[in-house]
């Protein structure tokens, strides 16, 4: 019996290791497809397109919302301590540092990510993935560093998108609804942003991004090698699910490892 | 006779779910001269696109070892696998068309990403393959707009593009009528007399493909059994063959080549 725990221990932990094996290499490939050509510069534009540009107006209403309730829960908690004048401070730094990059990724995983998992995924269950191969068509040049590179590009600019937005609302919520000086405002926020911590919010979300169309493009390339997954369609659809769950988790893992190391 | 390819002594189990072995490659020896046509023939399940997707480098045997014009398949590197795959033309049995693209740009797809041909050259040989294929009118489909028979053809007709030296086929006339099987065997005859490619066709149409077939293969159970001519499988004495013969051809059969 306790033999048998043991076995299973072992090969989970084995079946973890191969995979992180994989997805390793799978990330090598994706990023030296890069410098192989022809390069599909007219797809990498199609990709931005659907990863960013289609991702701006769900980054304008999450913003707009997270920024506005920032700004009336902030007024409220520093109302306390009547310093209500550090609003612009708070809300700026908060969406700069935090919510900005991570919500931000965490839309893009969901609406992007499980796309690109499931594209991925039917074309390798349907062998669309072994036709590149068999054509001596190199399927990480052709279908997936241009994913890769559109995310990395769109999150970081839509992440922009979300801070502005963000403090627009929070702006909004904090000066027209509930009266705060708006040059106090507009001044807490001058002083307390400085580079540094703008810098970390565009280390984020470039560390987001990478994140999230590597575990959702890995998950669906890999769909026929993940257990459990089962077969066929289903398979694909359980893999999308996992992998957007995978990648907001580690997206926000990955926001306390860096908040923690570079703040 | 040269080899194109080469099966030594090739092993591929696969685990089943209640934890036995299922042997479809059971040390499988057999090699495919060079500029002719090979048959593979066999029952359903016996593990003819194990075969061919093992000799493509996408499965790897247990053990045994494959070459492809002398190169081994089963120890090749990313690299020298990119390579040898240059050399093959493919149509896979569900013809793994990309369902994204339209039937034009299906076919135009390898000329588009390996040539380095101008678009019009591209236009004019891929308009010249679809009247080939009776797909004329089709080319701005997407393959879920397509019939079964009409995507086997676009398969073949992206797989002939680059004028292989090896053509693999997996079930190429499965769903085609008996006029446009016809045609299809009419235009292998002649593309193979004037490219002169070794070719590899999987087929259950049986006896009508051995018109094409210099060598037979026959797969049962894990076994291999390789004939020089069609003729010669009908005077076999081992009773699965026999067996095979009679449900398959009914009496005797008489081998002659398609007309020019
Ligand atoms: N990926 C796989 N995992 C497990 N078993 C497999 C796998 N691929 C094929 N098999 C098994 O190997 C055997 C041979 O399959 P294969 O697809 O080669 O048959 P086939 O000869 O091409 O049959 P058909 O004429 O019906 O296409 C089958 O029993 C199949 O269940
Ligand atoms: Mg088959």
């Amino acid at each position: 019996m306790q033999s048998n725990t043991i076995t299973r221990l072992g090969d989970t932990g084995l079946y973890v290791l191969t995979d992180l094996g994989k997805m390793t290499l799978f990330l090598l490939m994706s990023l030296r497809g890069v410098f192989r050509r022809p390069f599909r510069f007219i797809e990498l534009v199609r990709q931005i397109q659907f990863i960013g540009v289609g991702s701006l107006a769900v980054i304008f209403f999450t913003a707009a919302s997270t920024g506005a309730v920032l700004g009336l829960q902030g007024y409220y908690s520093l109302n306390k301590f009547g310093a209500e004048g550090m609003l612009g401070s708070a809300v700026s730094l908060t969406l700069i540092m935090e919510l900005g990059p991570v919500l931000t990724a965490l839309m893009v995983a969901g609406r992007a990510g499980s796309a690109m998992c499931a594209e991925i995924g039917i074309m390798r269950i349907s062998d669309q993935i072994d036709a590149l191969d068999c054509m001596a068509i190199d399927p990480f040049r052709y279908l997936i560093t241009p994913k890769f590179l559109a995310t990395i590009i769109s999150v970081p600019l839509l992440t922009a998108v979300f801070d502005v937005v963000g403090i627009a609302g929070g702006y909004l919520a904090g000066v027209g609804l509930m009266d705060v000086n708006p040059g106090s405002f507009i001044q807490g926020m001058q002083t307390s942003v400085t580079n540094h911590d703008i810098r970390l919010g565009v280390i984020k979300s470039f560390v987001f991004g990478l994140l999230v169309v590597w575990i959702c493009s890995g998950r669906g390339y890999f769909v026929q090698e993940i257990r459990g997954a089962g077969f066929g369609a289903e398979s694909v659809s359980r893999v999308t699910t996992q992998a957007v769950v995978l990648s907001s988790i580690s997206v926000l893992v990955f926001d306390y490892l860096l908040t923690a190391v570079l703040l | 006779m040269t080899s194109a390819i080469e099966f030594k002594n090739v092993v591929k189990t696969f685990a089943k779910a209640n934890g036995s072995v299922q042997a479809v490659l059971d040390r499988v020896s057999f090699s495919i001269p060079a500029g002719k046509t090979t048959v593979v023939a066999g029952g359903s399940g016996q593990g003819k696109s194990v075969t061919l997707k093992i000799i493509l480098g996408l499965m790897q045997p247990d053990s045994g070892q494959v070459f492809v014009h002398g190169r081994e398949v089963t120890r090749a590197s990313g690299k020298e696998l990119e390579a040898l795959r240059t050399q093959f033309g493919v149509l896979f049995q569900g013809a793994a068309l990309f369902d994204s693209l339209t039937v034009f740009e299906n076919i135009a797809l390898p000329l588009r990403e390996r040539t380095r041909k101008s678009e019009q050259e591209i236009r004019r040989q891929v308009e010249k393959t679809l009247a080939q294929f009776e797909l004329t009118g089709h080319e701005d489909k997407y393959p879920a707009q397509l019939s079964g028979g009409m995507k086997k053809r676009v398969g073949l007709s992206r797989a002939m593009q680059l004028s292989p030296s090896i053509m693999l086929f997996d079930e190429p006339t499965t769903g085609l009528d008996p006029v446009m099987t016809q045609d299809i065997y009419h235009l292998f005859a002649k593309t193979q007399a004037e490219f002169g490619f070794t070719s590899v066709i999987v087929s259950h149409d049986i006896p009508k493909i051995f018109n094409l077939a210099d060598q037979v293969i026959i797969l049962n159970s894990g076994k291999m059994d390789v004939f020089d001519s069609p003729e010669q499988i009908q005077w076999s004495e081992k009773p699965h063959i026999q067996e095979f013969v009679q449900t398959t051809m009914g009496t005797i059969y008489q081998s002659h080549l398609v007309e020019k």
